[in-house]
């Protein structure tokens, strides 16, 4: 079912922008270079050494069977916006997409002598997910400042939670999809806290400058944190997935990760089978949808395993890399020296934050019937696990069922919701997508690798979203990377 | 009545100690009624509204001799960084005559100069808190407080000056100007609120808005012998003012009178929806005990406890100042108080606690100031320099002293021994001190150990300027309120120089200090706390 969610939030975007990688991170600070790591990024690959030939067929089966050495450990940290009418600290609303600084105050702004003021619903909110999460909720928590400079962060300090989150130690329960074998899961929460939202950087074509704006800077977040539980880039792409039913649930969250309402960083590391030290780990950014997440794991993985096989583990340093959409990897993008100092201490400018239980019941009481609940209902009403994750997972789909009647089935094919799963109907439709663009395609083949999105958002727009995309990007780079 | 804002032309020299006449107080007698009329005597806002109403001055009379005062003492005295335009001003005056005219109502601050420390927000001025990283700066807002008092018709006249941030105690580490004490021009007119302190002593204005920290308001007021009032943390909304150490910051008032520091308090306080720091406890109206002096009976305080802190009155301890305290003390005897010697055993960690907590405090506030979206910018290529250059450029060296301090204080492995105890420290300071006011009504002590000191004394001896602070430190760290009012002299300068009683109250009860001060105020024989400066603006 993870595939008819995943044509649901796959919007492919042609001309990825990494802003983040122009910021170089030494000795603890941030600076903007001429350069950009895109191009060092180039260069560096030009500069490998030659690897010996084999044949990926071959390759990808010794890998396979070098993996089952070893194992993944995989936590997840997910920033969650809050759909709340106002900011967290200000009366200024959100809207994404709106022109730059227009929505704005001295107090998002961090002008001198303006104070933050708790929205409270952030609170109610937070609530609503630290129970659905089955967290335990600190009924008394408080801000904390967390201190670093960067041209998005108007303080110079970012108004958080450090060591008293509003929620700790609590869990959730989901079934991967049927067509990766299915099977109930259960992950840790470590916790979740509040926070704010820094502002966008915006930069300028040929990096010679970037602007800030300032129109997200003081939304509220809900930040999630993992336990590291997830084994496989599918129990991870779940796992969010789940995060983001339960968000849409609640209704605290749009749960958008294209518009950036749902964000996602993993941490990846293996260790060999049996034992209990965990490996390096390695953090990846830029995941902009659940099959990326898959996917950019799944390489994580390959990428850690191969070292290790080759007696090389002292190569796997703990980094944040990127993941490339378009060249379908993971890069370098900064070194971790150790911890940042954020030098957190109490936010003195906001009261503590204290729960009373009548509060919380209220909360508890109000809660809608989450997805594992329902679930669980469908499956003892003796549905078949394909329908029962059909129906409980998408909403839409429900709400529809519900005011119209009939089968679940019926309702699939009158929508026209079947996937597209054949591989020569999706040729078909690559082969159409690439003679339509033959400018492109000359781009693609003379170096610009990041245009594979562009064709595989065509090619999805061909087929009105239901082509099978991990299918669609197979396809699609075997014809790309043939000789024309 | 044009002679208490005039100065008075000829002035007999007061002795350093003892009493002289210049200043006609009424003696105690114990049966005459009371009018409020008597009351304008001692209150500069009073008797301006009288006058105004009674129509015996307008409203522009009164701000063109205010204005004219300002323009003759300012090359000396140097308490301003931004004065209004003057036609601007007068305009505001104007209006008020014509609603006057009308017969319509205008607030009870109507035609009242108010001064403005430069670190709370003005929106039609700069707001630069004394820094160059905010030259040119004008606020889109008003702070709250300036707020509520043009709703009430005061008309601000400009923005006083301050040392940096309000990091100091003297004004010489404002990025701009030295402010001189109105009493000796050679000294310093303490800080950082010294530009308001000085601006009311000079009656440049009549009453002035500065911020106190660890003393800001209270240690100037006693430099320049007048009325500085720093109400409970939470009292007033601290939105608007720039933010040193946020749970120790407060704006404070200064005037010539305690009434007139009352009415202000009063016309500022209140909860404020934009500030969470802010209480929401109702306002009482704190002037509203007050009576004239011709109307208290012999010993109107009779039955108040009072507590002298002992660790205020030992060693290091300026011994003019200690007399000027003891003599305040017999006063407040005289007056029926029960005098007593309290012990705060935790008050000396006060010092050490408040500058990391400031410090720290202050690290993070300052952190805003980056040159990236408002303020001096300096140019670069590049992020990192961008903020070091605009930071260096920007900031003054004891700011960027505390800077330094703070983040130290709050870097890891080091937050426990330094922040974290000092909170803790902060906590027993709070304690010993609600418990010696629930022994005691009100405690008092010196504002500072001295009396105002010569410029470029202490200037390069950091330690030895915070060590000053200690009289007023507690106070913010309990987030108490306390009052400082002109009890004496010490000799320096041509006529000696003021010294200020410090009375501490119980959290909220601005209410008892008022009337507690105002009662010394008015029953206090032989002062006279106008600096002689004479017609000219020039000292004799």
């Amino acid at each position: 079912m993870m595939a008819s969610t995943l044509f649901r939030t796959i919007q492919i975007h042609p001309f990825l922008l990494y802003p983040t990688t122009l910021f170089r991170r030494r000795n603890g600070a941030l600076y903007c270079t001429m350069k950009s790591t895109q191009t060092q990024t180039a260069t560096q690959e030009k500069q490998q050494p030659s690897k010996v030939k084999v044949s990926q067929h071959t390759q990808s089966k010794t890998l396979d069977k070098i993996k089952r050495d070893y194992e993944a450990v995989i936590g997840i940290e997910t920033h969650v916006q809050l759909s709340t009418l106002t900011k967290a600290f200000c009366s200024c609303p959100y809207n994404y997409g709106s022109q730059p600084n227009t929505s704005i105050c001295p107090i998002c702004m961090g002008l001198p002598g303006a104070l933050p003021v708790l929205n409270s619903k952030v609170i109610e909110f937070a609530v609503k997910l630290g129970l659905a999460l089955n967290c335990k909720l600190s009924l008394n928590s408080k801000f904390d400042r967390k201190q670093y400079f960067y041209p998005d962060l108007p303080k110079g300090y970012q108004i958080s939670q450090f060591d008293i989150p509003i929620a700790t130690g609590g869990y959730i329960d989901l079934d991967l999809p049927l067509e990766f074998g299915g099977g109930h899961r259960k992950f840790g929460i470590t916790r979740v806290h509040m926070e704010e939202d820094a502002g966008k950087l915006l930069h300028s074509g040929n990096e010679d400058y970037s602007q800030v704006d300032l129109n997200r800077a003081g939304v509220p977040l809900l930040e999630i944190v993992s336990e590291p539980d997830m084994r496989t880039g599918i129990e991870a792409a779940e796992y969010a997935a789940e995060l983001q039913r339960v968000v849409r649930y609640l209704g605290i969250s749009n749960g958008n990760m294209q518009e950036g309402s749902l964000r996602c960083d993993v941490n990846v590391s293996i260790r060999p089978v049996g034992q209990l030290e965990f490996g390096t780990k390695v953090e990846i950014k830029n995941l902009n949808s659940f099959s990326s997440i898959n996917r950019a794991i799944d390489f994580e993985i390959s990428r850690q395993v191969l070292f290790h096989s080759q007696g090389q583990s002292d190569q796997i340093v703990q980094e944040t890399r990127l993941w490339e959409e378009g060249a379908q990897k993971t890069v370098t993008m900064r070194k971790k020296e150790g911890l940042s100092d954020y030098r957190y201490f109490p936010e003195p400018d906001l009261p503590e934050v204290i729960l009373s239980q009548v509060f919380v019941d209220s909360i508890h009481n109000s809660l809608p019937e989450l997805p594992e609940m329902k679930r669980r209902r469908y499956e003892k009403m003796g549905l078949s696990m394909q329908d029962v994750l059909f129906l409980a997972n998408d909403m839409n789909i429900l709400f529809e069922l519900l005011a119209k009647g009939g089968t679940v089935k019926g309702l699939i094919e009158e929508k026209d919701l079947v996937q597209i799963a054949d591989p020569i109907e999706i040729g078909k439709m690559v082969d159409k997508v690439l003679s339509e663009n033959p400018k492109q395609l000359g781009q693609y083949r003379g170096g610009k690798t990041k245009l594979q999105g562009f064709f595989a958002g065509q090619v999805m727009k061909l087929s009105k979203g239901k082509a099978n995309p991990g299918l669609l990007n197979k396809i699609l780079l075997e014809k790309l990377n043939a000789e024309s | 009545m044009l002679s208490t804002i005039q100065p008075p032309r000829c002035l007999s020299r007061i002795a350093v100690r003892g009493r002289t006449k210049s200043r006609s107080l009424h003696i105690l007698s114990s049966a005459q009624s009371v009018t409020s009329a008597s009351l304008i005597d001692h209150s500069q806002i009073l008797s301006i509204r009288d006058s105004l109403l009674s129509r015996h001055l307008s409203a522009v009379q009164l701000t063109h001799s205010y204005l004219d005062r300002l323009k003759q003492t300012e090359p000396q005295i140097k308490s301003f960084l931004h004065v209004s335009d003057p036609d601007k001003v007068l305009k505001q005056a104007h209006e008020i005559d014509e609603k006057i005219k009308r017969n319509e109502e205008v607030g009870p601050l109507a035609g009242v100069l108010v001064a403005v420390k430069d670190n709370i927000c003005t929106a039609d001025m700069p707001s630069t808190g004394g820094s160059r990283i905010l030259e040119g700066y004008r606020p889109p807002f008003d702070a709250t407080a300036v707020k509520r008092l043009k709703n009430l018709g005061a008309i601000v006249v400009g923005k006083t000056n301050l040392d940096e941030f309000g990091m100091g105690s003297t004004t010489e580490a404002s990025a701009f100007k030295v402010t001189a004490n109105p009493w000796d021009l050679s000294r310093v007119p303490g800080g950082s609120s010294g530009g308001s302190a000085a601006a009311v002593s000079a009656r440049q204005c009549v009453v002035s808005l500065g911020s106190d920290t660890g003393g800001s308001v209270r240690q100037p007021a006693s430099f320049c012998g007048v009325v500085g009032l720093k109400p409970t943390y939470g009292r007033v909304s601290r939105f608007g003012l720039m933010a040193y150490a946020s749970s120790l910051d407060v704006i404070g008032c200064l005037g010539s009178s305690v009434a007139d520091t009352g009415i202000l308090l009063h016309a500022i306080s209140g909860h404020d929806t934009l500030d969470a720091t802010s209480s929401k406890r109702e306002v009482p109206d704190f002037t509203s005990q007050f009576t004239s002096a011709s109307s208290l009976e012999s010993r109107p305080l009779e039955g108040l406890r009072v507590g002298l802190i002992r660790e205020t009155v030992d060693g290091g301890v300026d011994s003019g100042v200690k007399s000027a305290i003891q003599s305040a003390a017999a006063h407040l005897e005289q007056l029926g108080c029960i005098l007593k010697e309290v012990s705060l055993p935790s008050f000396s960690l006060g010092l050490p606690a408040y500058y990391i907590l400031a410090s720290s405090e202050s690290s993070s506030n300052l952190s805003r100031y980056d040159g990236v979206r408002y303020g001096s910018q300096a140019s670069s290529d590049e992020l990192n320099s961008l903020y070091k250059e605009s930071r260096a450029k920007g900031f003054g060296p004891e700011v960027k002293m505390r800077i330094l301090m703070g983040t130290y204080a709050l870097s890891a492995g080091y937050y426990d021994a330094y922040y974290k105890r000092a909170q803790q420290v902060r906590t027993i300071i709070r304690k010993s001190f609600k418990a010696a006011l629930d022994e005691n009504d009100i405690l008092i002590s010196p504002a500072a150990p001295s009396a105002a000191y010569k410029i470029g004394e202490k200037k390069n001896d950091p330690l030895a300027m915070y060590a000053g602070d200690i009289m007023t430190v507690n106070v913010n760290m309990a987030g108490l309120p306390a009052l400082v009012l002109p009890c004496g002299f010490v000799e320096g300068g041509a006529v000696g120089l003021p010294v200020g009683l410090q009375i501490i109250g119980a959290a909220f009860d601005e209410e008892k200090l008022l009337k507690v001060g105002h009662i010394f105020e008015q029953t206090l024989q032989g002062y006279n706390f106008v600096p002689p400066l004479d017609a000219d603006g020039v000292f004799a």
